[in-house]
């Protein structure tokens, strides 16, 4: 496959990924404003705190409210990392690469596209913005459907499903993070009623409550960081998207598992065994912001290794291997 | 929806006879339009519509923020081909194509047609499209243009003529794969009534083609399609011819020349490449050979090619035939070639760079069309009697300095077809670009993209100027008795 190809698709994956986790830690919020006891005031700061880009936010907008960071969120064509700015990116990506992906996979990221566009230009989103987040949910789906069901799951497909697990692995670390962002109306109403109804909100906007009930039943915010964290099967918890994502970059290199041949597979390699063997005990004593912190800088070096590895156009120097 | 009231205002229509009756070929599909409930087909035309934005075959609008496309403007009303006048056009085109690449083998070797005084030597020589580079080149099999899209129009008195060559990198067919697939979406009934000649095998044929292109000793090679990049505006048809064929798209960038041979870039190392398609055009092919501030091509491509080592479609150089005082002389390479009257004819065209011509062209600017010898698009074009006085000065100024670099010709008179506008039916302007694979043999694509002029009275067909287009159905041959291919 074409460096150039692979590059394109997995970062199309990415951005498609990356807009459907916007949308979801969003939908947290409203989901937790809408539990506020009466007379608390809304919170949305946290919101753009957990995007890391509130420097560009602050320099647009004074304060922090409703209107203005959905607008910004979702909307904003000079924030890259909007939704519609995203699925710009995802299609322009994709639009490099159409006799790679299925034309299924095509109609269904145009049509994603379209809705988003159409979306940005309505007064009936700022309205209703949960409905046009559960909409980009579900496209997103879609596509992810359409992704599994219409293209061979060889080397361009592993991309794909790379890029994916990895902006999903660090999206949810981000979802996380949004309860620690956001103020309890007093220190002390950690473990009451309030602290228990934010955490199911955040299982929630993970789609993660039902299968949380299944495994641990009861909330108890300890189990919902294993949850979210630690868990091998739920498709959204981190442990799982690394080790899917160590999967496929074994299946495009042809390395066996559990041994590495560059430093991507090295670096993934070392990520996914921290997490495999971590407590969720040690996790909470030692800081969850903390840990989520470090995780994201350890996985924004995995994305360094694979541009290196796979994408970077190596000079003919290095010479030339033939097939 | 009825055509009553329709009129062919004087004008050849492709659909009616003058008296307003349907033509035998477009019976059985203006019975069809006619039973209609009201509403239905405008509802069809924006099915269509909304099934060619959702394919997402549009092109962008430039300097419109909010992201806007448009798709290419496409109308649901077919045009019609009986089958006897299609192969008529057929056989013609095989013609042409034969006696063309001929002219080609020889204008960059003996030039034994400039000797024998058909054709002028200055006319090739001070062609802007003349590949010295060229010279001496021999690609496989002597064949040189294998993928040809020529335009054809047909005159007030019926009668087809080819208006221009284009043996450079064609455009279009992806258009006339995709119209067909909406068309189908959009009247599938219409589709099992009719007899019409499928399109959709024209990606494996292109692939056959290109796979003979390949150098003897590979035994299963490798074909790609070189594009500019997705910012070129017929990106969507590379991608696409790409997609239908199952080979790789390449840009200049994903290419190397080591070892004597073309190679590409992969997640795992460089892989050998062995057939072309390039959608570049010559200047760009290769830095080292053509224009050296390309950064779209392949530094050493030539060299390789020259080598025998890979296939290029089209072969370099092949531009020259598109020149417009070249195609003057098309006629006379069928005679002297193929020994043969050309099947179907030139339009008659005034060469500037002869005194007399040019003489009667500047004394007729109000009612000729004058035309750039190397440009197309429909750029570069003086249309006489649609023309002020001031343009047509300019134009005079402009053959004077220049005359080698214009031709002219009569204001045809483009046969039309119906297109809906709005609740009825009024008639447009068309042309007709058939396609033409020459591999082992020639093949002709049955029908081609019709380009629709959708402005009122406006003889411009290129999208560039604001045409559309249509489906073409080329009636199978053998319908018996009745209407010509319409059970």
């Amino acid at each position: 496959m074409l460096s150039r190809v692979a590059d394109s698709i997995y970062w199309m994956s990415r951005y498609i990924e990356r807009a459907e986790n916007v949308a979801r830690f969003m939908d947290v919020n409203l989901r937790l404003m809408l539990d506020l006891p009466l007379g608390a005031e809304e919170q949305w700061e946290p919101m753009v705190n957990t995007t890391g880009d509130q420097k560009l936010f602050v320099s647009k907008h004074p304060v922090a409210a409703r209107e203005n960071v959905i607008q910004f969120l979702a909307f904003d064509a000079s924030y890259p990392n909007s939704i519609l700015s995203c699925l710009r990116s995802a299609r322009e990506n994709a639009r490099s690469v159409r006799e790679i992906i299925s034309s299924e996979m095509w109609e269904q990221l145009n049509q994603f596209y379209l809705m988003v566009n159409d979306a940005a230009q309505s007064q009936q989103t700022m309205d209703e913005p949960a409905e046009f987040f559960a909409a980009v949910r579900n496209a997103s789906h879609s596509f992810g459907g359409a992704m599994n069901a219409t293209m061979s799951h060889g080397e361009g497909w592993h991309f794909c499903r790379l890029g994916m697990q990895l902006e999903r692995a660090d999206k949810t670390s981000r979802i996380l993070d949004v309860k620690y962002f956001i103020l309890l109306p007093t220190p002390a109403d950690v473990g009451t009623p309030i602290d228990d109804i934010q955490w199911a909100a955040v299982l929630r906007s993970a789609s993660a409550f039902e299968m949380y009930r299944k495994r641990h039943g009861r909330i108890l915010p300890e189990k919902v960081v294993d949850f979210l964290l630690l868990d091998r099967e739920f498709p959204r918890a981190i442990h799982h998207c690394l080790i899917k994502s160590e999967e496929s970059l074994h299946l495009i290199s042809g390395t066996p598992l559990g041994t590495f041949r560059n430093p991507a597979e090295q670096r993934l390699g070392q990520l996914r065994s921290d997490v495999a063997f971590a407590q969720v005990g040690d996790i909470i004593t030692d800081g969850l912001h903390e840990f989520l912190d470090g995780f994201q800088t350890r996985l924004n070096l995995v994305g360094r290794a694979i541009f290196e590895t796979f994408f970077a156009i190596r000079p003919l120097a290095e010479g030339a291997r033939f097939k | 929806m009825k055509f009553d009231g329709y009129d062919t205002g004087g004008f050849f229509d492709e659909m009616f006879s003058p008296d307003c009756s349907p033509r035998l070929e477009a019976k059985g599909l203006v019975q069809r339009l006619q039973s209609l409930p009201d509403g239905e087909l405008q509802r069809r035309q924006r099915a269509a519509e909304h099934a060619l934005l959702q394919l997402g075959i549009t092109f962008n609008v430039y300097g419109d923020a909010a992201g806007t496309e448009r798709i290419f403007p496409f109308d649901v009303v077919p045009r019609v081909v009986g089958a006897k006048e299609w192969d008529r056009i057929e056989r013609g085109l095989k013609q042409r194509i034969e006696a063309l690449n001929l002219f080609l083998d020889d204008l960059y070797h003996d030039q034994k047609i400039i000797k024998d005084g058909v054709v002028p030597e200055e006319v090739i020589h001070s062609a802007k499209s003349f590949r010295s580079q060229c010279v001496g080149l021999n690609p496989p099999r002597g064949i040189w243009c294998h993928i040809t899209g020529t335009d054809l129009v047909r005159d007030g008195d019926g009668q087809v003529y080819v208006l221009e060559d284009n043996l450079r990198c064609p455009s279009g067919v992806s258009y006339v794969m995709e119209n067909r697939q909406v068309m189908k979406r959009t009247f599938p009934q219409l589709f099992e009534a009719t007899r019409i000649r499928p399109v959709v095998d024209y990606p494996s044929r292109l692939l056959e083609m290109l796979e003979s292109l390949a150098p003897v000793s590979v035994l299963s090679p490798r074909v790609v399609v070189l594009t500019p990049g997705a910012y070129n505006s017929a990106y969507f048809e590379h991608s696409f011819l790409a997609q239908q064929m199952g080979v790789e798209l390449v840009e200049g960038r994903d290419l190397v020349v080591a070892d004597g041979l073309v190679m590409m870039r992969t997640t795992t190392g460089f892989e050998r490449v062995d057939v072309i398609y390039r959608r570049i055009d010559d200047d760009f092919l290769d830095p080292l050979t053509f224009r050296a501030d390309s950064a779209l091509g392949v530094p050493g491509l030539m060299d390789v090619y020259k080598a025998g080592r890979v296939g290029l479609a089209n072969a370099p150089g092949t531009g020259v035939a598109d020149d417009k005082v070249v195609y003057a002389y098309v006629p006379k390479v069928i005679k002297y070639y193929l020994d043969q009257d050309a099947i179907i004819p030139n339009v008659p065209t005034y060469m500037c760079w002869q005194e007399k011509d040019r003489k009667h062209v500047l004394a007729n600017l109000d009612k000729l069309v004058v035309k750039a010898a190397n440009e197309s698009g429909g750029y570069g074009m003086l249309v006489g009697p649609h023309s002020t006085k001031r343009e047509q000065e300019e134009f005079a100024v402009k053959i004077q300095a220049t005359p080698r670099n214009y031709i002219a010709q009569p204001t045809l008179s483009l046969s039309r077809v119906p297109v809906l506008v709005k609740d009825h039916f009024e008639g447009r302007h068309v042309d007709l670009r058939p396609y033409i694979l020459y591999g082992e043999s020639i093949y002709v694509l049955p029908g081609g993209l019709t380009r629709v002029a959708l402005k009122k009275g406006s003889l411009v067909v290129n999208s560039s100027q604001g045409g559309g287009s249509k489906d073409t159905w080329v009636l199978s041959n053998g319908g018996g008795g009745e209407a010509e291919g319409i059970r």
